[in-house]
């Protein structure tokens, strides 16, 4: 058995830097993309009017029902069949992760809700609120706080998932791994050292998540 | 003020309301007692259209509420409703819950609603509250400002659905001298309640509803001393 040398990513640290930091980003810009869509789809899951509430529960059971890999693949490889034109590798995977982060944060928005007494309906209602109304100043103020530790792991998802971007060739985290396997004949290092990337980002994440848990549940 | 005629309501299969008829004038306290399921609160939420009736008619000073062309949120706003379980909001502090619906629904000015609900909130004694979260108020302060954010919006008509149902026992006269106050200011009240003694003192009518039926309607004196339905004179004999 050879032992582990770790010197040998000490040169190519910069990459998984970099890459991480390119993660971070991908994860951010996904999850407000997916918050964007959620909310709108969450809704219309509750909407009374049919065809509206047919197509957002087809689009959740859609996104939820397929691999995200097979979406990201669809997204960059079929897609400019039909489009004529490629999508550049980190739009490309920032809109599929988005996209489908879409179709679960559309499940968070609704559960959030749900959670909300309904009680506070009646009363908004009561004192002359529209549906609209009382869903702003009431509702998705409430909905919201119970859906942020949801949220959370919502980004910690993406954050993980960001390295199928790897199979588009974008440079990411994995990416790096990678190339630095490929160049050192040394896999085991480079992919370990990935993973402690992922793992630090992902940890510090849950930490500060539980400090702002803590904080929504005093204010309650 | 209120005329009501033949309401029905049920859901799916279960017929919560059959047939109820009653007028409600102007300056009235009308008091709701009957037994739990007999469709009391069906019946208020149905005066503010929190419930749709089946079929009947609810009419608020000669304005039909079912009409399709009736505006319901319009229609609420004359009719204040309180609840069981205060249901104030959360997130919002106790001038905000009074000055919310008015700013958005009537378009009062920040500064008028402010001011009305500081009137407001000296009148039921809780001046010093308006800048606390519900959360840190007791069951009866709470009840109280859910009074005075409904009196906000200037109702022609107040619903109380078992106010004081919730709240422990020392707290409950505080929520019915706040009613009481009310009620000798002149305003329109129906009120689901326990409270018998409440009921003697300030209401001006008893309804006493069973199976989604008003069985039996008098004056306190009436209903409570000599009730002529059998199934009034069972169910006093429960409660009293
Ligand atoms: N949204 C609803 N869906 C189905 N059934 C309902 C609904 N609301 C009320 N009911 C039923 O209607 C009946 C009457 O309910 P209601 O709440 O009006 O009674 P109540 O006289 O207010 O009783 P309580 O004294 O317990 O409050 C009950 O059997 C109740 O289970
Ligand atoms: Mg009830």
């Amino acid at each position: 058995m050879k032992s582990l040398d770790f010197s040998i990513v000490i040169p190519y640290i910069h990459l998984f830097f970099r890459g991480a930091l390119t993660a971070l980003e991908m994860a951010v810009l996904a999850v407000l993309i997916g918050v964007a869509i959620g909310t709108f789809v969450g809704l219309g899951k509750m909407s009374r009017i049919l065809p509206v509430k047919l197509l957002c529960t087809a689009y959740v059971e859609i996104i939820r029902g397929t691999p995200l890999l097979v979406q990201l693949l669809i997204f960059y490889f079929g897609l400019p069949q039909i489009l004529g034109f490629t999508i550049p590798e980190f739009p490309a995977a920032v809109l599929a992760l988005g996209i489908n982060s879409g179709g679960y944060v559309a499940e968070i928005v609704r559960g959030g809700i749900l959670a909300v007494d309904k009680g506070q309906m009646e009363a908004a209602r009561s004192l002359g609120m529209t549906y609209g109304q009382a869903m702003r100043y009431i509702i998705l103020p409430q909905a919201f706080k119970k859906m942020i530790p949801p949220l959370g792991n919502e980004f910690i998802t993406l954050l993980k998932d960001s390295s199928l971007a790897t199979t588009i060739g974008f440079p990411e985290l994995t990416r790096a791994a990678q190339i630095v396997a490929g160049n050192t004949y040394r896999p085991f290092e480079p992919y370990l050292t990935a993973a402690a990337f992922y793992f630090v980002m992902t940890v510090t994440f849950s930490f500060l998540m539980s400090i702002v848990e803590r904080r929504l549940a005093a204010s309650d | 003020m209120i005329e009501v005629k033949d309401l029905y309501k049920n859901f799916g299969e279960l017929e919560v309301l059959r047939g109820i008829s009653t007028k409600i004038e102007k300056g009235e306290v009308v008091v709701v007692i009957g037994p739990s399921g007999s469709g009391k609160s069906t019946f208020l939420r149905c005066l503010n259209l929190l419930e749709r009736p089946s079929r009947g008619e609810i009419k608020i000073d000669g304005k039909s509420l079912l009409d399709p062309s009736t505006d319901i949120n319009k229609v609420r706003q004359d009719v204040g409703m309180v609840f069981q379980h205060f249901n104030l909001f959360p997130h919002k502090t106790v001038v905000e819950n009074i000055t919310l619906a008015p700013m958005k629904v009537k378009g009062v000015s920040p500064s008028e609603a402010r001011e009305k609900a500081m009137e407001l909130l000296e009148r039921v004694g809780l001046a010093d509250k308006a800048e606390s979260f519900p959360s840190s108020l007791s069951g009866g302060q709470k009840q109280r400002v859910a009074i005075a954010r409904a009196l906000a919006m200037n109702p022609k008509v107040m619903l109380f659905d078992e106010p004081t149902s919730a709240l422990d026992p020392e707290m409950i006269k505080e929520v019915l001298d706040v009613m009481k106050d009310l009620a000798s200011d002149g305003m329109t009240m129906v009120v689901v309640t326990h409270e018998m003694r409440f009921a003697r003192e300030v209401g001006d009518r008893v309804l006493f509803m069973d199976e989604g039926k008003i069985l039996e309607e008098g004056t306190p004196r009436e209903i409570f001393e000599n009730p002529q339905n059998p199934r009034t004179r069972e169910f006093l004999s429960k409660i009293l």
